[in-house]
């Protein structure tokens, strides 16, 4: 059986890197006593495979990966036993059962969102609201993309898929192996539009979902892949 | 959620944040202000190094269980954030509460090698408590050392308040009982250490003077308080499967050194291998029951996570249930994803086979450790090892897959000549020629035998305590001796010798043995910028060679000169049960090389068996 796990990584954890937080959740099944599928092999390890690395710094309320197991409780009884043996600043937040037809997280995620705020002083202008709006006018945003090849001109306004900037900056992006771009590089553009310098660590950001894409090409949050399992 | 210490720009700033943050999966999570004790508990060195030791997680277990006490831990911040630490005047903090350790009521360091005694004072520094006990005021937390260094405590007999001399299991409760009924009565800090210099196995140095004679050495150690204990004996426990052992040990987020579950099955050694501290000191040898083994390991597996678990002792093919007890770790627990790691085993028919069973035999290399050359020096260090037992169980695995092979060595060792160094690569040839005597379409591949040297450092309570040690131009020829050997040897494509450096050594024995003149050295090299000793990347043997001339060390004095067995030797004050007519008697043995049988063969008389217990009263129940 397939499983999706959904959690949300907050307050210190942030500054736990993605290895680690996989070598937590390795951890985690064993605490949970979860009925985890292993490879075969002199040396079996765990069926999981996680969605997306979320950056070292960066706090989250939508992070996912993807289990098999061999037998399961209901979703509400997992989400319990699992958040039974969290430590503080991680909880589960769901566990949906996929078809067995349905790809891992990691092949079919499009999208993430996330809310960007600037931290108390570190703050660039004010009036930034509309600045944004006008920077997101623009009909190209270049930015310097550095890659193992070397430095390179890349245009990101195709991939800011939607913004709001009601409260703090929400922005919608392009996330996946096609085509993916960081919300710091996002915020490094706008100052650099603003002719303003960027002070290091000045913004804290949160991603709040991911999404895949559906059959029609509509991003779906990878939650909705799946369905809960209720109590037989 | 609770503050940080360190503010996010500090914590993105440096490699691994997650070293400061505490919050692991099992901490201990109390209210400072509801408990009558804090205790931080320190090992001096990086995080991922001080998270593995199991000493640390069996007192932080214990310590807590009491509701009067909260015991927090401390790691040495790495050298970026220490650098940043100072640069902002940000007090040291412990790992749970997030609070400075100069507001804990204790500051324990376990000191578990010579190379972080600039860490201690790295420790205290960052910490703002004065680095010196005497320059304490009265709401310094009270500096107590223990672990396997404190059996020689002088060097760093300045900077502690007290020492605490054995297994940390015995008297820490009363010590910290004493300590409450001290403050309730509203004593000072010299009150606090006048009562607590009563308990048995506690030394409190400011207690005790030492004066020297003309030639540097000690002519008298003797007490100046009425309540310093002419002798301290060390602590021990003597039922060690009715002890404090965690159920649910910490686990940290990056990578520990030690990331899987330890089951210590037995304290103590029953061989008598005259360079081994431990092996002397931990005396008698002590196992812990079956059940509670199995109990534990279910236990420590289920609330870790840890996807391994390992044993841990220092001679684990002497625990006399082994078999039992491997068989039980593979039967329940090798189906369900847990890799069973053993520790070096003697090489034989029984370990060979649970190694194939729990181990990737072509991905695995063999272990010997003959610490000698020649069976002539294997003698004088009373290493039971002979050359036929290791050739015997190589031939086996040799048969068995296996094709890599590692040979551990000493250099340095008392009476050692070129035969013995060259023996070495005459050992290491003889197993290469063992190997190729397989015919060829039932071995896999070529063999390979890395032998690697150590130099020998004498250390206190050893028959070698007296011995006189290699300066580093003797070690560094030895090694030549032993390299060219080697490539004299028909099968040299098939051996590799590796040996270490020699500075360190020679430090680490000056540290080892030194007297408390020697402190002076350790403050000026820290305060000469030395800390990290331990790390290759951070030693700095130019700033030791000048702190030891600045405090006038004569390196002959504390390293090549032979110790008479009259001389007061600075670590004397301390009883670890095994006399020092023992201890001469060894040394007299090792001269004359003849073998002292273990004690399941013979009882050597060491003194030990006055603790009541352990391998000493085996069979006579």
């Amino acid at each position: 059986m397939k499983i999706r796990i959904k959690f949300a990584k907050q307050g210190s954890m942030k500054f736990v890197g993605h290895l680690d937080i996989m070598r937590y959740f390795q951890k985690v099944m064993r605490r949970a006593d979860v009925d985890i599928a292993y490879s075969e092999g002199f040396s079996p390890h765990q069926k999981m495979s996680f969605a997306a690395p979320l950056g070292v710094g960066l706090i989250s309320r939508g992070e996912y990966f993807d289990i098999e197991v061999n037998s399961t409780e209901s979703s509400g009884r997992m989400v319990d036993r699992l958040n039974a043996v969290m430590v503080e600043g991680m909880k589960v937040i769901s566990y949906r059962l996929l078809p067995e037809t349905s790809k891992n997280a990691m092949s079919i995620v499009a999208a993430a969102d996330y809310l960007v705020r600037f931290r108390g002083e570190a703050k660039p202008c004010s009036g930034m609201e509309e600045h944004f709006r006008e920077f997101m006018s623009q009909d190209k945003i270049e930015v310097v993309k550095t890659t193992k090849k070397g430095e390179s001109l890349a245009d990101i306004r195709p991939m800011i898929l939607a913004y709001d900037v009601t409260d703090g900056f929400f922005l919608k992006l392009a996330t996946g192996s096609e085509s993916n771009l960081k919300p710091e590089l996002v915020m490094q553009a706008f100052c650099e539009y603003l002719g303003v310098e960027q002070k290091p660590f000045s913004i804290l950001s949160e991603r709040l979902e991911i999404y895949g894409k559906g059959e029609d090409g509509e991003l779906i949050a990878l939650e909705d892949f799946g369905e809960n399992i209720w109590e037989s | 959620m609770s503050n940080l210490a360190l503010s996010d720009d500090i914590l993105l700033s440096i490699d691994k944040p997650a070293r400061y943050i505490g919050n692991e999966v099992n901490m201990v999570k109390k209210d400072p202000k509801a408990v009558e004790v804090r205790f931080a508990m320190c090992f001096p060195d990086v995080y991922e190094i001080g998270m593995s030791h199991l000493g640390i997680q069996i007192l932080y277990d214990m310590f807590n269980r009491r509701e009067d006490i909260y015991c927090e831990r401390v790691y040495s911040p790495w050298l970026d954030l220490d650098k940043i630490m100072r640069e902002r005047d940000i007090p040291l903090f412990a790992l749970e509460s997030q609070q400075p350790i100069k507001e804990f009521d204790f500051l324990g360091i376990t000191i578990q090698y010579e190379m972080c005694y600039t860490n201690i004072l790295q420790i205290l520094d960052l910490s703002k408590i004065p680095l010196l006990s005497k320059d304490r005021e009265e709401d310094s937390p009270i500096v107590v050392g223990g672990g396997p260094c404190a059996y020689n405590p002088e060097p760093l007999a300045p900077f502690f308040d007290l020492f605490y001399i054995g297994e940390g299991e015995t008297v820490y409760f009363e010590l910290i009982d004493v300590y409450k009924e001290n403050k309730k009565r509203g004593g000072t800090r010299r009150d606090f250490l006048a009562q607590a210099a009563k308990i048995e196995g506690i030394y409190v140095p400011s207690f005790y003077d030492v004066s020297y004679h003309e030639d540097g050495t000690i002519s008298a150690f003797v007490p100046n308080h009425p309540n310093a204990k002419q002798k301290i004996i060390k602590q021990l426990v003597m039922d060690i499967s009715d002890t404090y052992y965690p159920d649910k040990p910490l686990v940290p987020f990056i990578k520990a050194t030690q990331d899987r579950v330890v089951l210590e099955i037995q304290r103590g050694c029953i061989r008598g291998c005259r360079f081994c501290q431990a092996g002397s000191v931990y005396k008698p040898v002590r196992e812990r029951r079956l059940d509670f083994l199995k109990e534990k390991a279910y236990k420590m597996l289920k609330n870790t996570g840890h996807e391994e678990i390992s044993l841990s002792s220092l001679s684990s093919s002497d625990y006399s249930e082994l078999e039992g007890l491997i068989r039980f770790l593979i039967e329940e627990f090798k189906g369900k994803g847990v890799n069973i790691s053993l520790p070096s085993l003697r090489i034989d028919a029984f370990s060979l086979d649970v190694m194939s069973k729990v181990q990737d035999v072509r991905k695995s290399s063999l272990t010997f450790a003959p610490e000698a050359g020649s069976q002539r020096l294997r003698n004088v260090i009373n290493k039971g090892l002979t050359e036929e037992v290791i050739l015997k169980g190589a031939k086996l695995a040799f048969e068995g897959g296996w094709n890599r092979v590692k040979l551990y060595f000493m250099l340095g060792l008392p009476t050692e000549t070129v035969s013995d160094m060259e023996g070495i690569a005459e050992l290491s040839e003889k197993i290469a020629e063992l190997y190729y005597q397989i015919p060829k379409d039932q071995r896999a591949g070529k063999v390979q035998v890395v032998a690697s040297t150590s130099f020998f450092v004498p250390k206190p309570f050893t028959p070698f305590q007296w011995a006189s040690m290699n300066t580093k131009e003797e070690f560094l020829n030895k090694a030549r001796i032993v390299n060219a050997k080697m490539k004299e040897m028909l099968n040299r494509k098939s051996l590799k010798y590796n040996w270490h450096e020699a500075d360190v050594s020679v430090l680490e024995g000056l540290l080892a043995r030194g007297d408390r003149k020697v402190a002076d050295t350790i403050l000026y090299a820290y305060q000469s910028g030395c800390i990290y000793d331990a790390w290759g990347e951070s030693f700095d043997n130019e700033k030791w060679e000048r702190a030891i001339q600045a405090t006038n060390i004569d390196m002959d004095f504390y390293i090549t000169r032979e110790r008479s067995v009259d001389e007061i030797l600075p670590w004397d004050f301390i009883d670890t049960g095994v006399t020092k007519q023992f201890l001469i008697r060894e040394w007299e043995r090792a001269k004359e090389e003849l073998v002292t049988p273990n004690c399941r063969m013979k009882c050597a008389g060491c003194g030990v068996a006055r603790f009541g217990g352990g391998v000493c009263f085996e069979d006579k129940n």
